[in-house]
């Protein structure tokens, strides 16, 4: 149990940084309140509350890249990895205590915006439990990214590559306008990349229209597994297991 | 015997950073590794302390093998890191009890060992201070303890005094005097006067090899000097070999 010890220093590290509740948590809410005024002024169909959630709480994901990259990044260059590199921790320790902190902002997130969601005239039934479900997938698969980012790279160069990643991710994900819209190139790159189906897994979930739901699952959990797979790799080289 | 170093040789390609090296460290003596920039120091801990695999040779550390039984030797070490490596958004407190609980303590008993430390280390007036907001001396002080809160046998500590002024390296200095005879320490330092205040013997490192090993006096007589400056830059000129 002692990755619960790890887990818990890593959330305490997360949790008192200001920025982690004003970009995590405090924007997605403000993005979904302007994009509400947005759609009653101009009606659009991609931004009627149940369409625009899912999107708004995936594209909130794209912080828990930042915030495990950051971390994981920081940690190495203060060598306080090589402490934690010396002492009886095992690779899987590292990895589920870095995680398990994420995935309850990820909650926090999520909740925050159903909630937020539910003000702003979204209905709620069953089918919101299943879209949390969809969404914590999600979050493993944007800390897959932050994971990977923040043992290649340092914190200094994870904040320069976020800044790339969170407009791809953003995108590339049909939240804020559909992939036809573009179309060619722009919307095979798009569908080969985990982003959209990661919004468009929630959204069908949001539905209820669970049939549709396995083949863009099956991107996101794909992608989540190759990157932890890298990212468990990459630790246990340098731990040297 | 602590540590028995055998032939260790670090090599990267054509790059030879340890040039098989040998020594012997005994129990409880307080051994200084000397040496410039890019001498091998750095590299000699960390194969030392299990995070880099030898190109050649072996240690062993109070009997267990760096490569066959890297798990054994990570209960008797603890390392302080060339960077101060402390938890910055953690108080001094949880910071210690972080450590001890990887090291496998209960949450009550690394609160007695954190509280132990502290008193060892003048550190309770600040033990609800966050590690980002002391000084750099309290901050490798806080890094020293908690690499003794593990209460390791054997302690690398890897230039503790770097970058510190006078007034808190001297601080230091009484802090690290006390380990003496009670755990075996492998310092690395760049500051000559710091090795022959503190160490029972020193080893003078350049180009990966060991160019002199004895106590301060024993290398002044060798050598014909008053001094372990002149001594250090004999030993460690341009095409020494």
């Amino acid at each position: 149990m002692r990755f619960l010890a790890f887990a818990s220093r890593n959330q305490k590290e997360i949790i008192r940084d200001p920025l982690t509740i004003l970009f995590g948590i405090g924007l997605p809410v403000v993005v979904m309140w302007l994009f509400t005024i947005m759609q009653q002024n101009m009606p659009m169909e991609l931004y009627k509350i149940e369409n625009l959630t899912p999107g708004v709480i995936v594209f909130s994901f794209a912080f828990l890249t930042l915030f495990s990259g950051m971390l994981i990044g920081k940690d190495k260059g203060s060598s306080f990895l090589m402490r934690i590199f010396v002492s009886p921790l095992r690779p899987s320790d590292y990895i589920i205590g870095y995680t398990i902190p994420l995935i309850l902002i990820a909650m926090m997130q999520i909740v925050v915006c159903f909630i937020t969601a539910y003000f702003l005239d979204l209905k709620f039934d069953w089918n919101v439990i299943v879209a949390i479900a969809v969404l914590l997938v999600n979050a493993l698969l944007y800390l897959g990214f932050g994971l990977m980012l923040g043992t290649f790279f340092t914190d200094k160069q994870v904040g320069g590559i976020f800044a790339l990643f969170v407009n791809i991710a953003t995108w590339l994900s049909g939240t804020w306008f559909t992939l036809d819209m573009i179309g060619g190139v722009f919307e095979n790159v798009a569908s080969v990349l985990p982003f959209v189906h990661a919004v468009e897994v929630t959204r069908l979930a949001l539905q209820g229209d669970y049939g549709e739901m396995l083949v863009p699952l099956i991107w996101v959990v794909g992608y989540t597994v190759v990157l932890y797979v890298i990212a468990i790799g990459a630790f246990r080289k340098k731990m040297r297991y | 015997m602590s540590i028995e170093l055998k032939n260790l040789k670090k090599a990267y390609k054509d790059k030879m950073v340890v040039d098989h090296l040998s020594l012997e460290i005994d129990n409880g003596e307080f051994f200084a590794l000397l040496g410039s920039n890019g001498a091998g120091k750095t590299t000699t801990i960390k194969m030392l302390s299990c995070m880099l695999i030898p190109t050649e040779g072996d240690a062993f550390l109070l009997g267990d093998s760096i490569i066959t039984s890297p798990e054994a030797v990570k209960q008797n070490i603890n390392v302080s890191p060339q960077e101060t490596a402390v938890a910055p958004n953690l108080t001094v407190r949880e910071n210690l009890e972080f450590i001890a609980r990887i090291y496998g303590s209960g949450k009550e008993k690394a609160r007695k060992m954190s509280h132990e430390m502290m008193m060892e280390f003048s550190l309770l007036d600040k033990a609800k201070t966050k590690a980002k907001t002391l000084s750099g001396g309290w901050q490798r002080r806080l890094s020293i303890a908690m690499a003794l809160i593990s209460k390791p046998k054997i302690l690398f500590l890897d230039e503790p005094t770097l970058g510190l002024d006078v007034r808190a390296r001297r601080e230091l200095w009484k802090v690290l005097e006390t380990l003496k005879g009670k755990v075996t320490v492998v310092l690395t330092t760049h500051y000559l006067d710091e090795a022959e205040a503190l160490a029972d013997r020193i080893g003078i490192m350049h180009q990966g090899r060991l160019q002199a090993l004895g106590t301060a006096s024993e290398l002044k007589k060798q050598h014909s000097m008053k001094s372990l400056e002149d001594i250090f830059l004999i030993l460690t000129e341009e095409g020494v070999k």
